[in-house]
């Protein structure tokens, strides 16, 4: 609440010292490190021993540096030498884990972004009866909360004997999301028509202007809806736990919560535990850091999600 | 915003035919637009109508459905009325969860508007730094899940930094999320972190839209900041800020994640919100038909809010131009 009161003392700054800009500054400053510092918090924990961490917490470096954290959530120690260091030597492998969330993420990623743009070519550049019938029809889809299909969609999984497997996980969002749909469509209709007429004029056909008019020129929406669906599937907690149950089909956020639910007696495994959410966090940053500038400069109206 | 776009471009319908004639290879382009793309259209829209019907249109439908039986997964759904909606009505753990979640949203909405529109406006009036807007969205990229489980840990009542502060400071610690008063507030704080970034950068959206000369002709005539934001950025944000607090209102109803990770409901219930109740029916002690009913009245609650809200900040209204 201090960001607020602060910005009413924001005066104009050729008067005297600039007070307002200064403690608007402080806010400014104040956010940042409220922002970043939980993340600096995760990679000082994950190098420190749980010997250390209970002896020293306020130290600002870590306590006797060590991978051994990152050992145990990748599977590399022994369950001795795991239970030894305060871990709880249940054998996770987040190797594995990591592996899975790949799979589902790029899986999702590459068929929702392709399947939405067919659709959303079809609603923009496309003439046929109905088609604004059908639009409306995905238009109310983005009403329904998704969390209000969960239920239902488990029941229909388990239908198709796809329980506890990756593409179980997968298929719900394989197809489509209306907002993709609606997000593409929005950037297909601003693509001139002549562009079109020209390569009509070239003996393209509707498919090849398709895949060589506008998919090119709607490059950096595509990318930056790729980047953001990626993400929210890497980050999906709820759908995978209700789907998965064994280490075959685990992604990385399910078996963090395992993880923290296997507590030893000792206590927690803050070292490991650490070490294993940065493993999680960690690509999604490497993502994002690649493709920062596009992404902060598009979130928009459109953004909205 | 959603609304405009539904209709089809001008330009698409009159274009074709007022230039065929001069062109003779246009021909059979133009003729088979005006035929439409029918059957291209139908390969074009397949999969992601497949996706549509299956797996949203489907399950919502069915939802409804199985919300009058009593569907427990192991045997065929049997048809009860409105027993699940009487039982729910009754039932004094539902009143409670809806309650904590209300309690939830309150906490966590309220905070995270103020200090999003904070943020927004210092982004805006301070600088126009990408780099910060970066930094801002970060905690965006993190999973409820870590986000949940880093807080748990700065927050831990023996060994977190946060509690160590509190005690170096000469108070008492304070068990965040083991106690039943502090629980609720500190998951909807730990979930303002999280999403206050990418609500500012919405909110930044829509100052960028606001004329920058406004501000000048403002300033020139002698207002303060705190004038120009009540007088100038409110009025012209309110159809942004509006449609901002519809969506993060019904992202905040949903909450689960945090909770599951943290606090698993506890301590006594406390942080039983209505999702994480609607899963332990189901999958705890597989009352389908129940979990269903609850789930049907969240999304008539979520609903009514939507319409309400609509209303309530006239949203479709601008007083820009």
């Amino acid at each position: 609440m201090a960001a607020v009161t602060t910005t009413t003392t924001l005066r104009p700054v050729r008067r005297r010292f600039p007070f307002g800009r200064a403690a608007a500054w402080t806010v400014m400053g104040l956010i940042v490190l409220i922002t970043m510092l939980p993340f600096y918090w995760i990679l000082r924990t994950a190098l420190s021993t749980n010997a250390g961490l209970s002896a020293d917490p306020t130290n600002p470096l870590p306590v006797d540096l060590t991978t051994s954290g990152f050992e145990r959530a990748l599977g590399l120690q022994s369950s001795e030498e795991a239970i030894a260091q305060g871990g709880a030597g249940g054998g996770l492998d987040f190797w594995r884990y990591l592996l899975n969330s790949v799979l589902v993420s790029t899986l999702i990623t590459g068929c929702q972004i392709f399947f939405s743009a067919m659709a959303a070519y079809a609603f923009s550049r496309l003439r046929w009866r109905g088609r604004d019938k059908v639009f409306g029809l995905f238009l109310a889809g983005m009403m329904v909360p998704t969390i209000f299909t969960l239920l239902p969609n488990f029941v229909l999984i388990k239908q198709l004997h796809l329980v506890d497997t990756l593409l179980g996980i997968a298929l719900p969002s394989l197809f489509m999301t209306p907002f993709a749909v609606f997000f593409l469509r929005q950037f297909f209709m601003n693509i001139p028509k002549e562009v079109e007429e020209a390569a009509l004029l070239d003996g393209a056909g509707k498919i090849k202007i398709f895949f060589r008019v506008v998919l090119p020129m709607a490059s950096t929406p595509v990318i930056t809806l790729a980047v953001l669906t990626y993400i929210t599937s890497w980050n999906d907690y709820f759908w995978p736990l209700m789907v998965s149950y064994s280490d075959s089909s685990r992604v990385l956020t399910v078996a963090l919560a395992v993880f923290r639910a296997q507590t030893p007696a000792t206590g927690v495994d803050w070292s490991g535990l650490m070490a294993a959410t940065l493993i999680a966090a960690l690509p999604m940053l490497v993502l994002f850091a690649c493709f920062a500038r596009r992404i902060v400069s598009s979130i928009g109206f459109t953004g909205i999600k | 915003m959603t609304i405009a776009s539904s209709s089809p471009p001008s330009r698409l319908p009159t274009g074709g035919a007022a230039e065929a004639p001069s062109r003779t290879r246009t021909r059979q382009g133009v003729a088979g637009e005006d035929r439409g793309d029918g059957r291209l259209a139908a390969l074009f829209i397949a999969p992601a109508l497949l996706g549509f019907l299956v797996f949203l249109l489907w399950p919502t439908l069915r939802g409804i459905y199985l919300s009058f039986t009593s569907f427990n997964l192991l045997t065929p759904a049997e048809w009860v009325g409105l027993d699940n909606y009487v039982r729910m009505v009754n039932d004094p753990i539902f009143w409670d969860s809806l309650w904590v979640t209300v309690e939830y949203v309150a906490i966590n909405i309220g905070v995270q508007t103020v200090a999003a529109l904070a943020m927004a406006v210092l982004l805006q009036r301070l600088t126009q730094s990408a780099m910060l807007r970066g930094i801002v969205l970060t905690p965006y990229l993190m999973s409820n899940v870590v986000a949940g489980l880093v807080w748990l840990w700065i927050l831990d009542t023996q060994l977190g930094i946060g509690n160590e502060i509190i005690s170096g400071l000469g108070a008492d610690r304070i068990p965040f999320l083991a106690d039943e008063t502090w629980a609720i507030p500190t998951i909807a704080l730990i979930n303002v972190w999280r999403h206050v970034g990418y609500t500012a950068l919405l909110l930044f959206a829509g100052l960028q839209a606001i004329p920058g000369d406004m501000y000048e002709a403002a300033r020139v005539d002698g207002a303060s900041e705190w004038r120009m934001f009540w007088r100038i950025t409110m009025p012209l944000l309110r159809p942004v800020l509006a449609v901002v607090l519809i969506m993060t209102v019904i992202g905040s109803f949903q909450v689960f994640d945090t909770v599951a990770v943290t606090t698993a409901g506890g301590p006594a219930n406390a942080t039983n919100v209505l999702q994480y109740y609607i899963y332990g029916s189901a999958f705890g002690r597989f009352q389908f038909g129940y979990a269903s009913a609850m789930s049907v009245a969240l999304l008539v609650v979520l609903s009514a809010i939507t319409v309400l809200q609509y209303r309530l900040t006239r949203a479709g209204r601008t007083d820009l131009g």
